[in-house]
């Protein structure tokens, strides 16, 4: 078994070193080649994997593979924690990761690049296997910030672009601020659990909750869990692109579509999703984090679906409809439901990338132009990345018998049923971000393959279907958007398949008052069309139908309250604005003001050459009989050696 | 056998006598033949620490490889060396950074070829000497003596400003190291015996700690160099040339902290304890402050060497929190602080000297250090930008890489202190990635600046094979330290469990 996760994890790596170091000698061809057959056994050992832990055929595992370092008593090792948590997550990452290789041959055909970015995303799949295997603190920030080099790689993939290469400085440093918190959360886990495997951590939380133990850092007494949840989900606010950590995420499509897919929709932006159901055991035991958890995942939920609405670039609606939905998985953290947010995560991934590989199709068809008010009526050209779409999108807005709906369902009861703290603020903002998401995907849809033809004669005539190796890849992903949700959730959510893996106190267990009004996947699915959450679905539907395809007059000629919001949210809340004049300008101009005042003016202008100034004074009382400046101050020295030697020494000559 | 060859007297001499040789018989006339016989004899050093890093038993904190002979009876002077998992380390970075600056000296320096070689196979063994010293005026002498070639590679090789800046620097280090011999004289009176070791087992009372340990301080925090001594670094950055720049960094620096776990916290435990809070806060600011006046620099070695001031400030606060560590009884999180520390000198090395030499490949090219002067450079020469990019992401702390151990273990054992030092040292994660990455952009991407930069080479074969092997280096410490863990743990276990005891009482004192 040890060395299946070996291969699922190291493929990648061999693939993307040789097509990173080697990319000339072996060619497109050959880069294309190994970094995708490297995948490809990923895939096939994941599902394998997957399977046969099913089948109960293939234990939960906890391995080590090697002694990193020890220091005194502790030993920090690295390995693998097999079980069904991050077997879901294997399968999910490599399959996706491979439908974006397979893409990637077609969309970047022509791209100078191509085996530095075949080995950009096989490397990535690297990192985030490595995260998603890991037994111990150490590795998770290991694939944490790894995936985090591989996003910042590939947003500046075109460096020639200064909004690609500003972009992805802003990605780094963003996420750093998060890691920031991460790092701090687990120094406190080793200071108040001894050790960074998973394992002994979670074996200790029993104690833990018993003795109730408490930190002062300043403001008042904190219980010491709620201080570590905190700081760790400030890393997942990072790399999860909540609020207000999640400026860097639309910036990032400034990276080439197959990764906006892969890193930026399915995978390395759910990596918080995945460490805060990975902490469960932690989590459960601090209501005040769970809220925080909640009230921030509800908040990025309904702010950033409304800011989906004035996006005109394809990715960007998509983009923000993934931090939105980000936001829903966060929520569910929140409320306890672990299982419904991984659930969220995995039928996401699928949705989510096949839009995101849509929407990649129609750029390529109209040449890169991504702005949806050139675009319209593509259904007639490109047939199926149009039915492709079709389907992601009546899966990201939670149509009944669609995979979106089941997952989001669960999560809009889980909060429903949830007693914490901020649940009816959150139920609120995920319900109306149904009706947003519903109106944003609608719109988007109708604007790209619906309404007039509004793209330049020359763009027209060459509107064609994307080849194979794009098409083939999205219809492979339409499957899973429309089985994944029926097919997997009473296993998922209500069976044992998490047992073990995430753990949820009775108190908290929201899914559990959720099973018992559930009665069958069918009836579930049917009684999904009478629904609050399905009525906003339908009111979306028609506002979007009514705004831009029956009267889109209406959206062009704001006017009073609605047009200072439109405004707002064109301003993205001033988040931006906000970064960009008040940290970064504080950060450069305390840097300048360091430097200039307390550098150059202070120690060198005062002390340094104020004392070089003063031993000068005297120096031209002794230059009469010495000259050269270098043997004045070193003669200097050596009187104030002596003296200083005879004072020392003074006491005990006597 | 093995320990019959005098390998630590070799390793000193070597280079010296080789280097000596080198000026007087070959001379400046065969350029080509002195570059050769440079790197022949800096790679047989490097060599010839190969069977001291083989033959070294981890499991002790002795001296090992030890070579004692009197030198000046009398006053008891010897010639006495031998290393520990403090120093071998060091031994073998200087060695190896020396291979290093004379392969990447071998085009950009145009004159004087031989006295260049010469002073840097010079400066090698007599870095070698500090590290290797146990006898305390023997490692005085080597301290002061490597200022010379040190002075001459900057003041001959230098930039425009050099007279300011040498002078600066040898004023600053002169002057913390004359503080230190008088020290170090009243120990060897006191304790009747110049040996390190009797120096560090030598009962004092806590005044006398008290001058010891800031005539200690203030020859260790100039060469650290510590915040607010440490203005000299970025001038004599700026001005060295780039063989002077990465021995600087790389190796140099670390002579100052290596003087802290050698001298300060052995020889004056309850002094440092005493200090240590003072020591952290001069350590933070080195952190904070300096991170963001290293975003405010335009020229790149001055930002390499700001940031170098930051980095070398974690390895302060892993030093000095170590005494609140062992008053609460977590030894385990002492050990990581010093390991970390320990650690990252010898990452800082690596990172630096590559970064530096980075600069050095840019400066050969465009003849500036001026980040504005930059832009594109990627478009030209990509496996330039490849390496560049590790050694900014090793600076910025990236897991996998050696510069993020060090980091780790200090915040990790210092928020067992109080969580606001980890909280102040952890900047340094956005800190440290704001500055090196925005340089990176700044140079490396964006379109072409103008026609020089697009028609830049990428880097010789030559300039590969010393970046790739830096590279290596970099990427293995960060995947597997365990190895140079494992050689430093055994002295750093002496030193926590037994060097840093009181030594107020005699009583409380370790007996070995």
């Amino acid at each position: 078994m040890e060395n299946t996760l070996l291969a699922i994890v190291l493929m990648p790596l061999f693939g993307s070193i040789i097509a990173g170091l080697w990319g000339n000698q072996i060619g497109r061809r050959g880069a294309h080649i190994v970094t995708i057959s490297g995948v490809g056994v990923s895939c096939v050992l994941s599902f394998q994997v997957m399977w046969g832990m099913i089948n109960e055929t293939i234990p939960s595992l906890n391995l080590t593979i090697y002694e990193w370092g020890s220091l005194g008593n502790l030993s920090l090792e690295i390995g693998f924690l097999l079980d069904s948590l991050s077997a879901t997550m294997l399968c999910v990452v490599t399959f996706v990761s491979l439908m974006v290789h397979i893409y990637t041959m077609g969309y970047m055909k022509d791209d100078p690049g191509y085996q530095r970015f075949f080995s950009f995303i096989s490397l990535f799949t690297f990192a985030m296997l490595m995260l998603v295997l890991s037994n111990n603190f150490l590795q998770l920030f290991f694939g944490w910030e790894a995936v985090g080099l591989v996003s910042y790689l590939l947003i500046g993939f075109w460096f020639k672009k200064d909004s690609a290469v500003f972009a992805n400085l802003k990605a780094f440093l963003v996420n750093r601020v998060g890691d920031f918190g991460f790092l701090i959360g687990i120094a406190a886990i080793l200071h108040y659990f001894g050790t960074l495997d998973y394992a002994n951590v979670f074996a200790q939380v029993d104690t833990l909750a018993m003795s109730q133990p408490t930190m002062s850092i300043g403001l008042g007494e904190w219980s010491v869990i709620t201080f570590i949840c905190i700081c760790l989900f400030i890393g997942a606010m990072g790399k999860s692109a909540q609020v207000p950590l999640h400026v860097w995420l639309p910036d990032s499509m400034e990276g080439p579509t197959p990764i906006s897919a892969l890193i930026h929709a399915a995978t390395m932006v759910t990596a918080g999703v995945f460490m805060v159901a990975r902490m469960s055991p932690l989590f459960e035991l601090s209501e005040t984090a769970l809220t925080f958890v909640m009230v921030i995942g509800a908040t990025t939920a309904l702010l950033m679906g409304f800011l989906g609405i004035v996006q005109n670039d394809i990715k960007r609606v998509i983009a923000y409809s993934t931090l939105s939905q980000l936001g829903y998985m966060v929520t569910a953290l929140g409320a306890s439901a672990y299982a419904a947010g991984i659930f969220h995560l995995m039928t996401h991934a699928f949705f989510k990338a096949l839009l995101f590989l849509a929407a990649g199709s129609v750029i390529i068809g109209m040449h890169h132009i991504q702005d949806i008010r050139e675009m319209g009526n593509i259904k007639k050209y490109m047939r199926v990345t149009w039915i492709t779409s079709l389907i992601g999108t009546l899966a990201l807005v939670g149509t009944p018998f669609f995979s979106g709906f089941y997952s989001k369902d669960a999560i809009i009861e889980a909060v429903h049923a949830s007693s914490l703290a901020g649940s009816d603020f959150a139920y609120f903002c995920l319900v109306v971000g149904v009706f947003i998401t519903s109106l944003y995907s609608f719109r988007l849809y109708f604007l790209v393959f619906h309404t007039k033809e509004r793209m330049s004669e020359h763009t027209r005539r060459h509107l064609q279907e994307s080849s194979q190796v794009v098409t083939v890849p999205l219809v492979i992903l339409a499957v899973p958007s429309i089985i994944i949700g029926w097919w997997t959730m009473e296993p998922l959510l209500f069976g044992d398949f998490f047992k073990g893996a995430i753990s949820v106190l009775p108190e908290h267990d929201t899914l559990a008052i959720f099973s018992r009004e559930f009665t069958g996947i069918w009836s579930f699915s049917i009684h999904g069309f009478q629904t609050l959450p399905f009525l906003f679905v339908v009111l979306g539907f028609v506002t979007a139908l009514y705004l831009y395809v029956i009267n889109p007059k209406f959206t062009e000629n704001l006017t009073g309250p609605l047009s200072s919001i439109r405004w707002i949210l064109d301003k993205g809340y001033f988040f931006d604005a906000f970064n960009q004049k008040v940290l970064v300008r504080f950060g450069l101009s305390t840097g300048k003001g360091l430097w200039k005042l307390g550098d150059e003016k202070l120690i060198d202008g005062l002390f340094v050459n104020g004392s070089a100034k003063t031993i000068g004074f005297f120096a031209e009382i002794v230059r009469k009989i010495q000259s050269g400046y270098l043997y004045h101050y070193a003669l200097m020295m050596l009187i104030g050696l002596l003296l200083g030697f005879s004072w020392i020494a003074w006491p005990f000559v006597e | 056998m093995i320990y019959q060859v005098p390998w630590l007297s070799l390793l000193i001499w070597l280079p010296i006598i080789g280097g000596a040789i080198l000026l007087f018989t070959i001379g400046e006339s065969k350029e080509k033949a002195s570059k050769w016989i440079a790197l022949l004899i800096a790679t047989s050093t490097l060599i010839l620490t190969i069977p001291v890093y083989l033959a070294f038993d981890p499991l002790s904190h002795a001296l090992q490889f030890v070579e004692q002979e009197s030198w000046f009876e009398s006053v008891k002077i010897q010639y006495y060396l031998g290393v520990d998992g403090f120093s071998l380390p060091l031994i073998i970075l200087t060695s190896f950074i020396t291979v290093v600056v004379i392969l990447s000296s071998w085009n950009s320096v145009k004159h004087r070829v031989a006295l260049y070689m010469s002073a840097f196979l010079m400066l090698c063994g007599l870095m070698n000497g500090v590290f290797a010293s146990a006898d305390a005026i023997l490692f005085y002498v080597f301290w002061e003596a490597m200022l010379i070639p040190m002075f001459l590679v900057i003041g001959i090789w230098g930039g425009p400003n050099r007279v300011y800046a040498t002078l600066k620097f040898f004023l600053y280090t002169f002057l913390g190291s004359v503080l230190m011999l008088v020290s170090l004289i009243y120990l060897g009176i006191e304790a009747k015996s110049f040996s390190i070791g009797d120096m560090q087992r030598l009962p004092m009372s806590l005044e006398v700690q008290h001058y010891l340990f800031w005539a200690f301080l203030i020859a260790f925090a100039v060469k650290v160099p510590m915040w607010p001594v440490h203005t000299w670094l970025p001038d004599a950055h700026v001005e060295a040339p780039t063989g002077g720049s990465v021995v600087l960094a790389a190796i140099m620096l670390k002579m100052g902290t290596y003087g802290f776990v050698r001298f300060s916290l052995p020889v004056t435990p309850d002094a440092s304890m005493y200090w240590s809070e003072t020591l952290i806060v001069l350590a933070l600011i080195a952190v904070v402050y300096i991170g963001f006046v290293a975003l405010a620099q335009k020229d790149m070695k001055k930002l390499i060497a700001y940031s170098s001031i930051a980095h070398m400030g974690f390895v302060v606060l892993g030093f000095f929190i170590v005494f609140s560590l062992i008053e609460n009884g977590r030894f385990d999180a002492a050990v990581m602080g010093i390991q970390g520390g320990l650690i990252q000198m010898i990452s800082h090395g690596f990172i630096s000297g590559a970064l530096f030499l980075c600069i050095g490949v840019l400066y050969d090219r465009i003849h500036s250090r001026k980040i504005e002067d930059y832009g594109g450079v990627a478009n030209a020469m990509p496996k330039f930008a490849a390496l560049f990019l590790l050694f900014a992401m090793a600076n910025a702390g990236l897991p996998g890489t050696s510069g993020f151990v060090g980091e780790f273990f200090v915040i990790l054992s210092s928020f067992q202190v109080t969580p606001w030092y980890a909280l102040l040292a952890g900047t340094t994660l956005v800190l440290g990635a704001a500055y090196s990455l925005w340089m990176y952009r700044r140079v490396m991407f964006g379109e072409p600046k103008n026609k020089d930069i697009a028609s830049l080479n990428d880097v010789t074969t030559r300039e590969y094979c010393v970046l790739v092997s830096l590279a290596i280096l970099v990427l293995l410490i960060g995947i597997w330290p365990a190895p140079l863990l494992d050689i430093m743990n055994a002295s750093v276990e002496q030193l926590v469990n037994c060097g840093v005891k009181s030594k107020l009482s005699l009583e409380g004192m370790c007996s070995e």
